[in-house]
């Protein structure tokens, strides 16, 4: 069981490097919570036809957002950039298996997620009130597990489109940034364009953020299962996994 | 002895393109060996086959008694390599390197001491990113020694680097010798090759075309030394020499040396012609290379 020596060491480095790498910390850390500060404090007392403060929406938004931003943004662009500065081909020159390296970096972005998780959680509840509904604390769960998965598989696909170092954050943002648009997470509103509802439809931001917004409902009743959202999650998780595992390359472009 | 690498007749082609055409090698245990040729002229695509990066199209290859294109994972224990274009983590600091790179092998060498091998020592706490150049070529031989191999894979370890960066480098590369390492290291400077390998083999166009030690390869082409002298177009040619001119330069080519100046003097003399910055040019090791690879 070398491996696991292997894997835990490998995951403890991987950790310091990211705490070493203060854009990696900006952008995947105090961005989110950012944005969860200024629009919550802007838009959250606003109250929709249901009753429901808009605050309890943004909370899973940002939440949303920072599941995807700890593990595709944060893959696509560690993994472009190690490939293209060969320490990627280091490491193939090793005896590590190459599965370990790649789990490291999944086990380091579900950590990453679970601190986000906590910190937006918290200061959803410590500061706008919002309180996590025990009842639907499995969805949440569950959902978490599903798309941390799914989200880890399409950052190491995106990677492999990515052509360059310095298209990476390029690349990245256009993708995500106009997904957060179409996924209710910075704009919660119920007069949404048709259109736009089913473009958000389409991928997987939007699924996530619905299946976590029972667990911030007031008015939720028992533990709901998203199975919808789910289904369409895992179905793009396959779908970067197979990219990802057919594409994946060690050397530089 | 056994031979730590093994090579018969291969090929690799990409499409109508023929990178390596043919090439036969076998490199002892415990030799610096040197891969010597031009850029493009095949050597980091073999070097990269033998490493098991590259699919070769054709031939039988044996890296410490494996197949590099079926070798497991274990095969690497025994192998470090240098790679020409790699980087390390610079959030981690040269010793963390070292440590994180040692978790990859299941007998990995001490840290600190390979630090002390290569001389970054002092330099063990900074941060790879900050290191310089020559001190970021260090590290990576560093890495490489990290698994304790029995075989090295050194592609061109001294490109781009100031001469006394190189002085520092070859010395360093020379110690391996004291480790008991095969080593192979392709490079496309002739002194290095010189300097550091027990054998050359040069490479062109994909093929081996001289191999041997530094001085049997010197011997195998026979390059004439030169008799020369500064002369412009004003400056008369002396018959009977075979001279001629290159740019502002006069030029005799020939092996009887004693003899040619000897009568060329005279000519001068007689003629009163002033044979100005008269000199003999024997053949370099670079003229050598240059000759066995075709260039000019």
């Amino acid at each position: 069981m070398r491996w696991v020596g292997q894997l835990t060491n490998r995951v403890k480095f991987d950790l310091l490097m990211f705490r070493r790498n203060p854009a990696a910390a900006f952008f995947t850390v105090v961005l989110p919570l950012i944005f969860l500060l200024l629009f919550t404090s802007i838009f959250g007392n606003d109250t929709l036809s249901t009753g429901a403060k808009v605050a309890t929406f943004y909370v899973p938004g940002i939440l949303g957002l920072s599941v995807v931003s700890s593990t595709m943004v944060n893959l696509a662009m560690t993994t472009t950039t190690r490939r293209e500065r060969g320490i990627l081909k280091r490491v193939r020159a090793t005896p590590l298996p190459p599965w370990v390296f790649v789990a490291s970096q999944i086990v380091v972005a579900t950590l990453i997620t679970a601190l986000m998780t906590v910190l937006v959680v918290g200061i959803g509840r410590v500061i706008f009130g919002v309180s996590l509904q025990l009842s639907a604390f499995p969805t949440l769960i569950i959902t978490l597990l599903i798309s941390t998965g799914a989200f880890c598989a399409l950052g190491l696909a995106l990677s492999t489109i990515i052509p360059s170092e310095n298209a990476a954050p390029a690349v990245t943002n256009a993708i995500a940034l106009p997904l957060y648009f179409v996924s209710d997470v910075f704009i919660v509103s119920e007069n949404t364009p048709r259109f736009i509802e089913i473009l958000g439809g389409i991928f997987p931001v939007r699924h996530l953020v619905e299946a976590l917004q029972p667990a911030f409902n007031p008015f939720v009743e028992g533990t709901p299962m998203a199975w919808g959202h789910w289904a369409v999650i895992a179905a793009w998780g396959a779908f970067g996994l197979i990219v990802a595992v057919t594409r994946f390359r060690w050397a530089p472009r | 002895m056994t031979n730590a690498i093994e090579i018969q007749g291969l090929v690799k082609s990409y499409g109508d393109v023929h990178a390596v055409r043919g090439i036969d090698l076998a490199i002892a245990e415990g030799e610096i060996f040197g891969f010597l040729g031009a850029n493009g002229a095949g050597k980091t695509t073999t070097i990269e086959i033998l490493e098991g990066f590259r699919q070769r199209t054709a031939g039988e290859v044996r890296v410490l008694g494996q197949d590099p294109a079926t070798a497991p994972l274990s095969w690497r224990e025994e192998l470090g390599i240098v790679l020409q274009e790699s980087e390390v983590e610079g959030e981690l600091t040269a010793l963390e390197a070292l440590t994180l790179q040692a978790a990859y092998y299941a007998r990995p060498r001490n840290s600190e001491e390979v630090l002390e091998l290569v001389g970054l020592t002092e330099s063990g706490g900074q941060r790879t990113n900050k290191l310089s150049g020559g001190q970021k070529r260090r590290l990576d031989l560093a890495l490489a020694l990290m698994g304790n191999p029995k075989l090295i894979f050194l592609d061109e370890p001294t490109t781009g680097f100031d001469p006394s960066a190189r002085r520092e480098a070859w010395e360093m590369i020379a110690n391996l010798r004291s480790l008991g390492c095969t080593v192979l290291l392709t490079t496309h400077y002739m002194d290095e090759a010189q300097y550091l390998a027990d054998r050359i083999a040069v490479i062109n166009a994909g093929k081996i075309v001289a191999e041997g030690t530094a001085s049997e390869l010197a011997d195998q082409v026979a390059v004439t030394p030169r008799i020369t002298w500064k002369a412009d177009d004003s400056v008369q040619v002396p018959e009977g020499f075979g001279a001629f001119r290159e740019i502002e330069s006069m030029i005799i080519e020939t092996n009887d040396i004693v003899e040619v100046v000897h009568a060329l003097t005279g000519w001068a003399k007689e003629q009163a012609v002033d044979l100005v910055d008269l000199d003999i040019v024997r053949p370099t090791l670079e003229d050598t290379f240059l000759q066995l690879t075709g260039g000019s």
